[in-house]
């Protein structure tokens, strides 16, 4: 009987995969320690790296361009204009709930914005910093 | 008389119809999530097959952007596009790569928007269909539910 609620947390996360910021930051923690021992994510590197500007695309040269200069705010894109909701867990709590989506907008965006994929450092630090902000 | 009183029913009726392009029933997720993060999930029929196909064999480098989606959900997309696809006779030369606001019906369908209007970074681009038609995203692109006046101020 004691094992029912194990099974059952089992059960629910092989059926919806979803997770939660903290538990999807640390798949980027452990990978980034594996390439750096001793790292310890930051919120504050996770910020300025949201606010840097990238050269290598005109029309979203950082983060900001399609998310404001708060993600608490809704976005828009630069390029079609359509809205996008806030990227903070504050403000918008399906954010960081899914692990392959959550790779596949890195994988997108990082390409797109900063010209190449972002490390797993990176990573971590950007998702520990919109977990946190409010 | 009925036939006549059909006609002008359907004539009625026509014009209406064509402004409702709700998504289809069957529509994947895969394409909501895929297509309609960017920008609208666009109703298929306003391409015709061969510009979707055209289309979905340029992903990678869409319109400046790499939008490769992976083999399967590519090919559920392709075909659900293919399937829902409109005239093209109807539709006009979308051009390559072909965009939807290149068509003829779009272009006629548009010609009374002012060009300061397009040009407003509320609209920013006239992939943005939600700017004006506020319900575009229930299928509603009917024009006498527009945010022009909101805009025009």
């Amino acid at each position: 009987m004691k094992a029912l609620p194990a099974l059952i947390l089992l059960l629910a996360s092989l059926a919806g995969h979803a997770e939660t910021p903290p538990q999807i930051g640390k798949i980027y923690v452990t990978e980034a320690a594996a390439q750096q021992a001793g790292f310890a994510p930051s919120a504050k590197r996770g910020e300025a790296f949201f606010r840097q500007r990238f050269a290598h695309n005109d029309k979203m040269p950082a983060c900001t361009s399609c998310h404001t200069d708060s993600p608490l705010n809704a976005g828009q894109h630069a390029v079609t204009g359509k809205a996008i909701r806030p990227l903070a867990v504050a403000a918008n709590g399906e954010r960081f709930s899914d692990p392959a989506k959550v790779e596949k907008w890195f994988g997108r965006n990082c390409k797109e914005v900063v010209g190449r994929t972002c490390t797993p450092g990176e990573k971590a630090d950007f998702v520990t910093y919109l977990s946190e902000v409010r | 008389m009925k036939r006549i009183a059909l006609s002008l029913l359907l004539g009625v009726a026509l014009p209406a119809l064509a402004d409702r392009l709700p998504l289809p029933a069957n529509t994947p997720a895969s394409y909501t999530a895929e297509c309609g993060s960017c920008h609208l999930a666009y109703p298929p029929a306003l391409l015709a097959a061969g510009d979707w196909q055209r289309l979905m064999a340029g992903l990678n480098d869409h319109f400046g952007t790499d939008a490769a989606v992976d083999g399967k959900k590519g090919a559920e997309i392709k075909s659900f596009l293919e399937r829902h696809a409109g005239n093209a006779a109807k539709l006009g030369n979308a051009g390559n790569p072909p965009r939807i606001s290149t068509t003829a019906r779009f272009v006629s369908k548009h010609d009374e928007v002012p060009a300061k209007l397009w040009r407003d970074p509320r609209v920013k681009s006239a992939a943005n269909c939600e700017a004006c038609h506020r319900g575009a995203a229930n299928g509603n692109f009917s024009e006498h539910d527009l945010a022009l006046p909101a805009l025009k101020r």
